[in-house]
Order: C-alpha cells, then structure tokens, then sequence
C-alpha cells in the first residue's frame, strides 16, 4: 500500500477513473451505443433501432462474419502447426537461435509489407495465388506465426524434462513421448496460443486490405468500407458483432484452457 | 532350472543410432516461411531496384526521396510513433502504478478487461473517437448544445493529434502489463520501510518502485514504438488526408496508384526502420534478461 491517508486513497483512485474510464472504457461504451442510434448529434444518441443489427446479421456481413471465422481458423491452425513444429525441432539444437530470430521476424516487419511482398510474390507463375482466398489466409498466417512460436518456445522452456526423460527411459520412442508426453504437457499454453492467433487474425486489417479478393471480403474490411462511405452507424454494429465474435471464442477457448490445468 | 529366461529387459535399452541429425527437423517450417514470408521479401527488395522498364537501378529510390509525400511521410510516422510511445509510457506508468499499489475495488477486473483489450483491433478505437470527438460527436454536441453555437471546437481528429491520441489509446495496456507483472515482484514490505523511514510517495516511487519496473518499460516502450511505427489501420480510419504515414503511403502507392516499384521502395524502407528498431528491442530484452538472471 503506496497512499495510507483514506482521503488521499479516494483522490488517487478518482484521478484513475477520471484517466481509465473515458480513454478505455469509453471507446467500447461507445461504439455499442452508436450500433443502436439512428443519430447522434448530442450528449447521448438519439432514437434506439435494431436496424443496423438487422443489416449486420444479413446478407453480405454473415458473409464477411463467416469469411473472417473460417480465416481465422485456417490461419491460427496453420500458424500453431508450423510455429509448435518449429519450437518442438529447434529445442536443444543449435538451430535454436537462428529459428527464433526467423520466426519472430513476421512481428517486426509492418503488415502492410507483409501484404506488399505476399502481392508482389503470388501475382506471377508458378504460384498464382492473387485474387483467391489463399492469399489472405496465407498473410494471416504469417502474421500470427510469430505469435505461436514464441508462446511455445516459452512453454517448452519452462516444462520439466523429468517427464520426457522418464518416458524415454521406459523406453517410449521419441513420436511417442510427443504425442502422450509433450504435447499434453503443452495442451494449455498451445489452446492459449490459438486463442491469440485467433482473436489477431479475426481484426487483422492491414495486410487483409492489401491482398482481399471481392468475394473474400472479412469483417474488419466491411467495418472500414462501411465508416469509408460514412455509414458510421452501421459501421458500429459491424464492430460490435467482430468484438462480441472475438470474445466468445476466447472465452470458450479459455474454458478449455482451464479444464485442461486441471486434468 | 536351466531353462529359466529372464524376460526382455526393458530397462536402458541402448539408444538406436539416429538415421539423420536433428536439425533436418527443423526445415520444414522453415521452409513455409521461407516461401511465404522470406522469399516474398526479397522479392519486395529485388522489385525495388527492377523499374517496370526493365533493368536494374536505383533510380526509383531517388524519385521516392524526392518526394515531399515520402519525406512528410517519413517525419509523421517517427514524430507520431515518438509521440505515441511516450505518452503510452506515461500513461501506463502511471495507471499501473494505481491497480498495483493503490488497490481500488474491482482491479482485479480492471486487469483481466486491460487482457481483453489487447486482442482487440486496433482500428474500433479510432472508431470510438469519431463518435466521441467527430464534427456530430458527443464532445461537440456538448459544446453546441451549451453555449449555441454552431459548430463545436473539437476538430482534431484529422491531424496527427486525433491519430495520437488514438495510438496512446491502444497502446497503452501494452505498457500496462509487463509492467503490473513486474509490480507484482515487489515486495510491499519494501515500501512499507521506506514509507516508515520518512520517504513520502514521490521519492518511493522515484527511487524504490522505478528501478524494478525500468525493464518492463524499457521493454514494453520500444514494443510500442516498433508497433506504432507499423500502425495502419488507425491511420486509415481517420481518413485524415493529411496524416500519411509510410505504411499507408505503401498501400496508397501500390493499390490505389498501381505503382509497386514506388511501394516497395517506401516498404524498404519502412522494414529497414522497424528492423533497426526491433533490433533495438531484442538487444534491450536479452540484456535485461540477463540481468535479471544474474541477479537471481
């Protein structure tokens, strides 16, 4: 305890509130609000519609909705596969060093690029990827590998070799310590892994603009179109359904998460 | 009696000679990225110096250095992502500060919403900010309704103010978190000595609570300002034509003009920038990691 003075107590926290609420509460308070007005042009909005629902549940949104799920889970599967390969590979061998550095390129790079250079490479023979839906889960990839490879090296790091010892003294050959030993062992920080993955891919917007094909159009596409053209409103429930999508996967993810500590 | 067999010992079985190295198994992966990540980089780098009359030169990157939009550009994204870092910096400092020694109800909570947060886009909070500070905005509507006039003084968002203020925004529960995990060392006895020894709180912090966290924001602070550097989708929703960063100038030049030899000059660039950064990063972690293990 920093403040021990009650009154002194209650000023720092009001400055708190007076700092947290409006800059990160606010924004969420915000946008939920706009995706249920008609207008706004006042303290609070005016005139409460479920309109901008109704269009974001129909038609072209569902479309995108379903076009950035499906993304996402190629994407983060993708990613977990090649990241969890190169993690497990490169652990204890020389290679280690070089791998990380390779792998955790993808963040340092601006996504932007990341979708230049996938426009610049796939646009020619022999991998014509341009204009297909490949393309963009391909960049998705690329982007949330980093993210997959670094959360299991960081596990792996940690794990105890006891386990694998022991397994491999009993004389379980290496494709079977993985499968009964490693990768249970690993189960929560993998699930925890795909819940980024997945969560970073579903609002990924900066290589997705670059590189998204007319029928391949995800969520965070349509939000930007929709605020572009100035239908903030509608704009508004389209982000609402991507948070509201986002969260209840985590969330399920997480569920999965717990059991699997407790197991 | 003779004719007793032991069963097979299943005990330190002699290991079988393995067939290849274990390096060979770290190429597959390797592999995937390779294609879908470093050779299109070279490709970026290569096209940058082929201009689309054939040849090679580096022709294109003295036009790209002639322009004022490159060099505007240029000076906005470091000026904004400075800005951005710092502010993030303090912020974070500060309200971490608060959740970690100064509990209020519900921090707990406060903590697990700031994880939430993070995986959120970047781009709802620019969102958020136009229905908040934007011509028709609650800001805005506030000020006309109050004193009757007719437009509200609230018209940053399209500057480099509106984007700052938006990257602070999102930035900021990225500072927050190394550096609660880093609060969450020390030992409150610590503070209690010094409090009781006759420090008052700015000295505590100062010289007693800064020290521990100066990693975590180290680290947390040059994240940020590689992400900032990298930031696009907040730039764009502002719609600002006046604020032109280089990674949308690299995405105005190559999808709205066509010209990609230009776009993959500026993305030489900007890699260049992020890469001497994140370089920067990696080296300030690993020595701090180091530290940290020596001391322990």
């Amino acid at each position: 305890m920093l403040v021990h003075s009650r009154r002194a107590r209650r000023a720092v926290h009001a400055v708190f509130l007076a700092l947290f609420l409006p800059v990160f509460a606010l924004p969420f308070l915000v946008v939920a609000a706009a995706s249920l007005a008609t207008r706004w042009s006042g303290i609070l909005p005016a005139g409460v519609t479920l309109d901008h629902y109704r269009a974001a549940t129909g038609g072209d949104a569902i479309d995108a909705l379903t076009t950035s799920l499906l993304t996402a889970l190629a994407a983060s599967a993708l990613a977990l596969v090649t990241g969890t390969w190169a993690a497990l590979a490169a652990k204890g061998s020389r290679a280690r060093r070089v791998v990380g550095l390779l792998f955790m390129l993808p963040v340092a790079v601006p996504s932007v690029v990341v979708g230049l250079s996938l426009l610049v490479a796939f646009s020619r023979p022999p991998l014509l990827l341009n204009g297909t839906s490949t393309i963009v889960v391909l960049a998705h990839a690329v982007l949330v590998t980093s993210f997959a490879h670094q959360a299991v090296s960081a596990a792996l790091d940690r794990l105890d070799p006891a386990y694998e010892q022991a397994a491999a003294s009993l004389g379980a050959g290496p494709v079977r310590v993985l499968l009964r030993v490693r990768l249970p062992l690993l189960l929560p920080s993998l699930s925890a892994a795909a819940g980024l993955c997945f969560a970073l891919s579903m609002g990924e917007l900066s290589a997705t603009i670059m590189l998204y094909p007319p029928d391949w159009v995800p969520l965070p596409v349509k939000v930007f179109a929709a605020t572009d053209r100035g239908a903030l409103f509608s704009g508004a429930a389209l982000a609402v359904v991507l948070m509201v999508t986002t969260f209840l996967v985590l969330l399920a993810v997480s569920r999965i998460r717990t059991r699997a500590v407790h197991r | 009696m003779a004719d007793v067999r032991l069963p097979f010992p299943r005990v330190a079985a002699p290991a079988r000679p393995r067939r290849f190295p274990g390096w060979v198994l770290v190429l597959p992966p390797v592999a995937a990225l390779g294609v879908v990540f470093l050779h299109p980089l070279a490709l970026v780098l290569w096209q940058s110096v082929s201009p689309d009359g054939g040849g090679h030169s580096f022709a294109a990157y003295g036009e790209v250095f002639a322009q004022a939009a490159f060099r505007d550009a240029l000076r906005n994204t470091v000026l904004i992502a400075a800005g951005a870092t710092a502010g993030s910096l303090a912020l974070g400092f500060a309200l971490a500060l608060v959740i970690a020694f100064v509990p209020l109800p519900g921090g707990k909570a406060l903590a697990r919403f700031i994880d939430v947060f993070l995986s959120f886009p970047s781009f709802l909070i620019t969102l958020a900010l136009l229905f908040v500070y934007g011509t028709a905005g609650i800001a805005n509507g506030l000020w006309t309704g109050t004193t009757g006039a007719a437009a509200g003084p609230f018209d940053f968002l399209h500057t480099p103010w509106g984007v700052l203020l938006a990257e602070i925004t999102y930035f900021t529960p990225f500072v927050m978190r190394p550096l609660l995990a880093a609060f969450a060392q020390i030992d409150p006895a610590q503070l209690d000595v010094a409090a009781s020894l006759g420090a008052r709180v700015p000295r505590i912090v100062r010289q007693v609570i800064l020290p521990e966290a100066l990693p975590s924001l180290a680290a947390g602070g040059s994240l940020v300002l590689v992400m900032c550097l990298n930031e696009f989708g907040i730039v764009l929703f502002t719609g600002a034509k006046g604020v032109t960063t280089l990674p949308v100038l690299v995405y105005g030049k190559a999808i709205l003009d066509g010209d990609y030899t230009g776009a993959c000059v500026v993305a030489v660039v900007d890699i260049a920038l992020s890469l001497a950064l994140y370089g920067l990063y990696r080296t300030l972690t690993h020595r701090l990691d180091g530290a940290r293990r020596a001391r322990a």
